[in-house]
């Protein structure tokens, strides 16, 4: 707790609470909206009174116009792909940079730390081409590959190998373990809470990706959620708001009740991956 | 372990990440260089070299200076409101208001939500007869207005979007920031008689400074790669009073298939991204490292 000394009192902490609470209402209000028009008849949906019937029809009519469940397991088996592949390149790469001495280490350190400022979003014409010249277009591999070799990734766990004592390494190897034993045996487990907080932050990235799954994929068999929701938002459904809505609900939802459930492994993920 | 052998197992523990990251960020950027001085094939028709042509395309391109101004616009609109708003929810989430958890949840959340999914619901907040603002707006008598339809007031409601999106999640770095500033500075500070807001100008804010230039930097990148809330609420339009430059890039590469002025069009981002980079690294050196 900082400036206890200085926290506000009086009328000006009064103030200060209807100020925060005002904010509060209007950052919760969208969702609020959304929630009373996806659970309501149309009819409802800028209406608000409390007598309004509640219905689940206008998620029903959702799941039925548009193959959202094959888009639910497109995007995670997305997501768990590009996770692990990026738990295991990453693992590697940050146990190279921490813990190795090699010619050009700096340099090619320097060369991925490039990534954190050019994403892959930004390099979509590029990338478009490579995928079409290795055949991938339009597949879930491609739209997870350019994000697997994370500099973020390797940067954190860098960060967090880096202050694993060498003793604990040493004493490892003169136990007879090799370098890829002590990674697994040493650094993985003291690192798992960091683990934690990167999963956590890469899922929620590449669950709510758009741009460029939108480019590489244009069917039913590759689409992941976001990309889902807009086609059938922009094409199938008019202006039904109700049931735009109820999709876009629908889409969010696992992400958003796991972030309701585990809230603070949330917040502290986020800051934990912010602050190295 | 020898020399040699430490070299060996460095270079093949990073072999594959190495691998990737060269074909897909360091590839595609000198591509990119490379094709933005050839002209788009078409056809049969291969690409040849047409020197500065793209660029000098790009320099007559009302577009692309309009794209440009709206991105600067934008960037000037949302960055320093949503990082103001930031240190204002964690200077308040994390004194001991009423309901502070909830008032955490509430700020946080718009982070965890994906931009196509809120793009959804706000574009219905907009719309014009019975989107909600405009109800608010018939109630207390004002006359109607098409919010996103109107050159004057589109941009400004993304970027209300994207302040709204973001402010939440540097939020929590401010609160984890302002978790490790020791109480004492407080007391002593407060026993010389400095008021609240010298304490805040004086104290609290510099020792931040590291948070803010982190935020910075994360909210100039999004300001400039984060687009998914046009394609779903105004396709630039109207007019392209709301097309960002990476927007542009995507309608230029993707719907009008020109990958070569795309090219160019990306080597102006790319350097945008690389002036934040060496700006970040000039402050670092500079004034950030406080303590």
């Amino acid at each position: 707790m900082s400036a206890a000394v200085y926290r506000a009192t009086g009328i000006a902490r009064a103030l200060e609470t209807a100020g925060a609470w005002l904010l509060g209402a209007l950052w919760i209000l969208p969702l609020a909206y959304a929630l009373w028009t996806a659970f309501h008849p149309g009819e409802f949906s800028t209406r608000f009174v409390l007598a309004a019937p509640l219905t689940l029809a206008n998620f029903a009519k959702a799941w039925a116009a548009a193959p959202f469940a094959r888009y639910f397991v497109n995007t995670v088996i997305l997501c768990t792909m590009i996770l692990a592949m990026q738990l295991v390149l990453c693992t590697l790469a940050a146990y190279a940079f921490a813990r190795f001495e090699f010619p050009g280490r700096g340099l090619l350190f320097a060369l991925v730390l490039v990534q954190l400022m050019v994403t892959p979003d930004v390099l979509i014409v590029e990338n478009y081409q490579t995928m079409n010249a290795l055949g991938l277009r339009d597949t879930i591999v491609a739209i997870g590959l350019p994000y697997v070799a994370s500099a973020f990734g390797i940067f954190l766990l860098r960060q967090t190998f880096k202050t694993v004592p060498k003793e604990l390494d040493e004493a490892a190897r003169i136990e007879g373990c090799s370098p890829l034993q002590v990674l697994w045996k040493v650094y993985v487990p003291l690192a798992k809470p960091v683990y934690l907080a990167y999963a956590l932050v890469s899922v929620s990235y590449h669950w709510n990706n758009f741009l460029w799954p939108l480019i590489i994929t244009n069917s039913v068999e590759s689409r992941p959620l976001t990309v889902g929701l807009q086609v059938f938002s922009a094409t199938d459904q008019g202006i039904d708001w109700s049931i735009i809505t109820a999709a876009t609900l629908l889409t969010t939802a696992p992400l958003l009740i796991a972030f309701l459930l585990f809230q603070r492994q949330f917040v502290q993920s986020f800051m934990r991956a912010g602050i190295k | 372990m020898t020399r040699t052998a430490q070299w060996l197992y460095g270079w093949l523990l990073l072999l594959p990440a190495a691998a990737l990251l060269a074909l897909f960020t360091h590839y595609p950027a000198a591509a990119t260089a490379w094709h933005s001085f050839f002209s788009t094939p078409r056809g049969a028709r291969p690409p040849s070299y047409v020197g500065i042509d793209n660029y000098a395309q790009l320099l007559d391109d009302p577009i692309f200076w309009q794209t440009l101004s709206n991105n600067l616009w934008y960037a000037a609109g949302t960055i320093p409101l949503s990082i103001a708003l930031a240190l204002l929810m964690a200077a308040w989430v994390n004194g001991k208001l009423v309901g502070r958890g909830l008032l955490r949840l509430a700020y946080f959340t718009p982070t965890v939500l994906p931009m196509i999914a809120v793009a959804n619901i706000w574009l219905f907040f907009y719309t014009p007869d019975y989107g909600l603002l405009e109800k608010i707006g018939g109630a207390l008598g004002l006359p109607a207005h098409n919010w996103l339809g109107s050159k004057n007031t589109a941009l400004g409601c993304l970027m209300a979007v994207a302040v709204w999106k973001e402010a939440g999640f540097f939020m929590i770095f401010y609160l984890a920031a302002l978790q490790q500033i020791s109480p004492y500075l407080a007391e002593a500070a407060a026993i010389e008689g400095a008021s609240r807001w010298y304490f805040f100008r004086r104290v609290t804010f510099p020792l931040l400074m590291p948070t803010t230039l982190f935020v910075l930097v994360n909210a100039v990148i999004n300001a400039f790669r984060l687009v998914d809330h046009i394609v779903v609420m105004t396709r630039g339009g109207p007019d392209n009073a709301t097309a960002l430059l990476l927007y542009y890039i995507y309608e230029v590469g993707f719907r009008f298939w020109d990958t070569a002025y795309a090219a160019a069009l990306t080597m102006v981002l790319l350097t945008v991204l690389a002036l934040v980079a060496l700006g970040q690294f000039w402050f670092l050196d500079r004034r950030v490292h406080y303590q």
